[in-house]
């Protein structure tokens, strides 16, 4: 896909040196992180940075651990060597349920929904680190519990209305098409007001328009809510596109670092990409 | 047609109570899709350390919250010990290892309060109530209608919990994807402790209410048998189908006692239930208000 298409999708008001929210210090940063599973090392010493407010993409060909690196800053996969530092707090025993409580939300390379409950439902779910009320006083609706309740409410129709899924509200999620199931994703990872957001190829398998619309949504919740996005991505136009910054992984080691531009023209990159002709 | 109504009403009734054994396996299979092979051992379990409480000279009103707490540590411990080490494992290993509890269970049970049969005294006449019986001529056992009373109550109040709070949507959201669950923050332990707990309480309600009819005896683990019917008939996940099969269970039952019993020599109690389950699983599979089993290819 070559880069006119997108500039038409979300229009020139949304590139990104015009956005809501200044790109900040670093929040997150790796330092040689190296993750084996028994013998096979699926990350080798790898070192970068996340600045806070930017829109950061991890890209790399098949097998090049990308997901294994998501994987580990969202605490499934615990490094055996590295730190990982989190807004200036070093992490040793990460978890998913840690991270979550850590401003870290996510969406998965294979959607990974709450099938059977409804578009609703899924979204709120996604609200609940920002619940406090125990089980008796949900069980009892005490004055908390529907505070609670109510508050989400309001956010979760904020988001249905941002990502334009309001007809479909009730739909259980299984019978959705994959391109509205993805969406609804990005909204429940939302619903926690996550400070970094990590999108596990938010565009595989769609089409062209769904490609754009997922796009525009990204930069939106960059723009809007100034959202950390860290972002894995196979389709390159998207990736040049919508990040500021690149990293490239190929076998597990970090190959590029820079500006899409940098990224693009760095040898090493070109040769994991195309291979050479020798 | 008075006896049509007794019949009937009785049917029901019963009918209630295994929709709160049923109730039991459902919580469960709901948070962690396993069909949990201890309720009825815990069922007997809860009733007869509640009877053990009372011949140690603890009172009703104090046995009861006592045997409360030891059935929210008995949920607690059975999560801590047996579930959360095979978090994430397939549904079969989750059922031999409920298997193995249902084994635990029983036999703790035993060893801490003797395999006597006991009786346990509610304070409620298995009789007909005066009233109806003396106003419409119906006899309808007090202890029923107590039972049916005590059973709908905890029934409706924990549908309601489970359908519309974040307890409930938690709940489901575990059950349905856990990594998922896990990485928007649901408390995925203290889903599972909460309804270990919930359903040890309502193992010793369903308990409660078996044991005082037919005493507190090790009989009462296979209640748990006659739950299968109700819960293939509702549905595994639905709290409103377990309840609609119980009354139905309930009452074709008594009416198929009563009114066909006669013609194959009786005993269609004991197995009509079964004969409806098996027709459910050949027409409806998912139950009558289970989740509709869709594959896609």
């Amino acid at each position: 896909m070559d880069m006119a298409t997108h500039d038409h999708a979300h229009g020139d008001d949304m590139s990104t040196t015009q956005r809501g929210f200044a790109i900040g210090k670093p929040i997150l940063e790796l330092d040689s992180v190296s993750l084996r599973f028994g013998g096979v090392k699926a990350l080798t010493n790898i070192s970068f940075n996340v600045l806070e407010h930017e829109i950061r993409a991890i890209i790399g060909p098949n097998g090049a651990g990308k997901s294994s690196m998501l994987n580990v800053i969202n605490g499934v996969y615990r490094p055996q060597e590295g730190t990982i530092t989190l807004r200036g707090q070093k992490l040793t025993d990460m978890t998913p349920n840690r991270a979550a409580a850590m401003g870290i939300s996510r969406t998965f390379q294979n959607i990974a929904l709450f099938k059977g409950m409804t578009v609703l439902d899924n979204i709120m779910a996604g609200c609940s680190q920002r619940e406090h009320a125990n089980f008796l006083e949900v069980a009892f609706q005490l004055p908390r519990a529907r505070r609670e309740e109510t508050a989400n409410r309001e956010k979760v129709e904020e988001i249905i209305e941002f990502l334009q899924i309001e007809h479909i509200r009730k739909t259980p999620v299984k019978r959705l098409p994959y391109g509205l199931q993805k969406r609804v994703e990005l909204g429940r990872a939302l619903a926690a007001q996550p400070k970094i957001l990590l999108l596990d190829e938010p565009m595989a398998g769609m089409n062209i328009e769904e490609k754009q619309d997922m796009c525009r949504f990204i930069l939106d919740v960059n723009d809007h809510y100034g959202t950390t996005v860290v972002l894995i991505e196979h389709d390159m136009g998207v990736v040049m596109d919508l990040s500021d910054r690149v990293v490239v992984l190929d076998y597990g080691k970090k190959i590029g670092d820079g500006t899409p531009e940098e990224v693009r023209s760095n040898p090493e990159v070109i040769k994991a990409y195309l291979g050479v002709a020798d | 047609m008075n006896f049509f109504f007794e019949v009937l009403v009785g049917g029901l009734l019963s009918g209630v109570m295994y929709s709160l054994v049923a109730l039991g396996f459902v919580l469960i299979y709901k948070a962690s899709g396993v069909f949990n092979f201890a309720q009825g051992a815990m069922v007997f379990f809860a009733v007869l350390s509640f009877v053990g409480f009372m011949e140690l000279g603890l009172n009703f009103w104090v046995a009861l919250p006592v045997t409360v707490a030891l059935m929210v540590v008995v949920g607690v411990v059975t999560e801590r010990l047996v579930l959360r080490p095979l978090v994430g494992q397939s549904e079969d290993t989750l059922l031999m290892a409920t298997i193995g509890l249902a084994f635990v269970v029983e036999g703790v049970a035993q060893l801490a309060w003797g395999v006597k049969v006991r009786r346990l005294e509610l304070g409620i006449a298995d009789e007909p109530m005066g009233w109806l019986a003396d106003n419409a001529d119906i006899l309808v056992s007090q202890l029923d209608v107590a039972a049916g009373l005590v059973a709908g109550i905890m029934v409706a109040v924990l549908a309601l919990i489970f359908s519309k709070t974040k307890v409930g949507r938690g709940l489901r959201a575990v059950a349905d994807d856990n990594a998922a669950a896990l990485s928007v923050g649901i408390p995925l332990k203290q889903i599972l402790v909460v309804v270990w707990a919930t359903a040890g309480v309502v193992a010793l309600v369903a308990g409660m209410m078996w044991g005082a009819r037919s005493g507190v005896q090790f009989a009462l683990v296979g209640v748990a048998l006659k739950a299968m019917p109700v819960l293939i008939i509702g549905g595994f996940t639905s709290v409103p189908g377990v309840i609609v099969a119980g009354l139905i269970v309930g009452a074709a039952e008594k009416m198929a006692e009563v009114y066909l019993g006669p013609y194959v020599g009786g005993g269609i109690e004991g197995w009509l239930p079964y004969v409806l389950a098996v027709l459910f699983l050949l027409v409806r599979p998912e139950g009558l208000f289970g989740e509709k089993i869709i594959r896609r290819v």
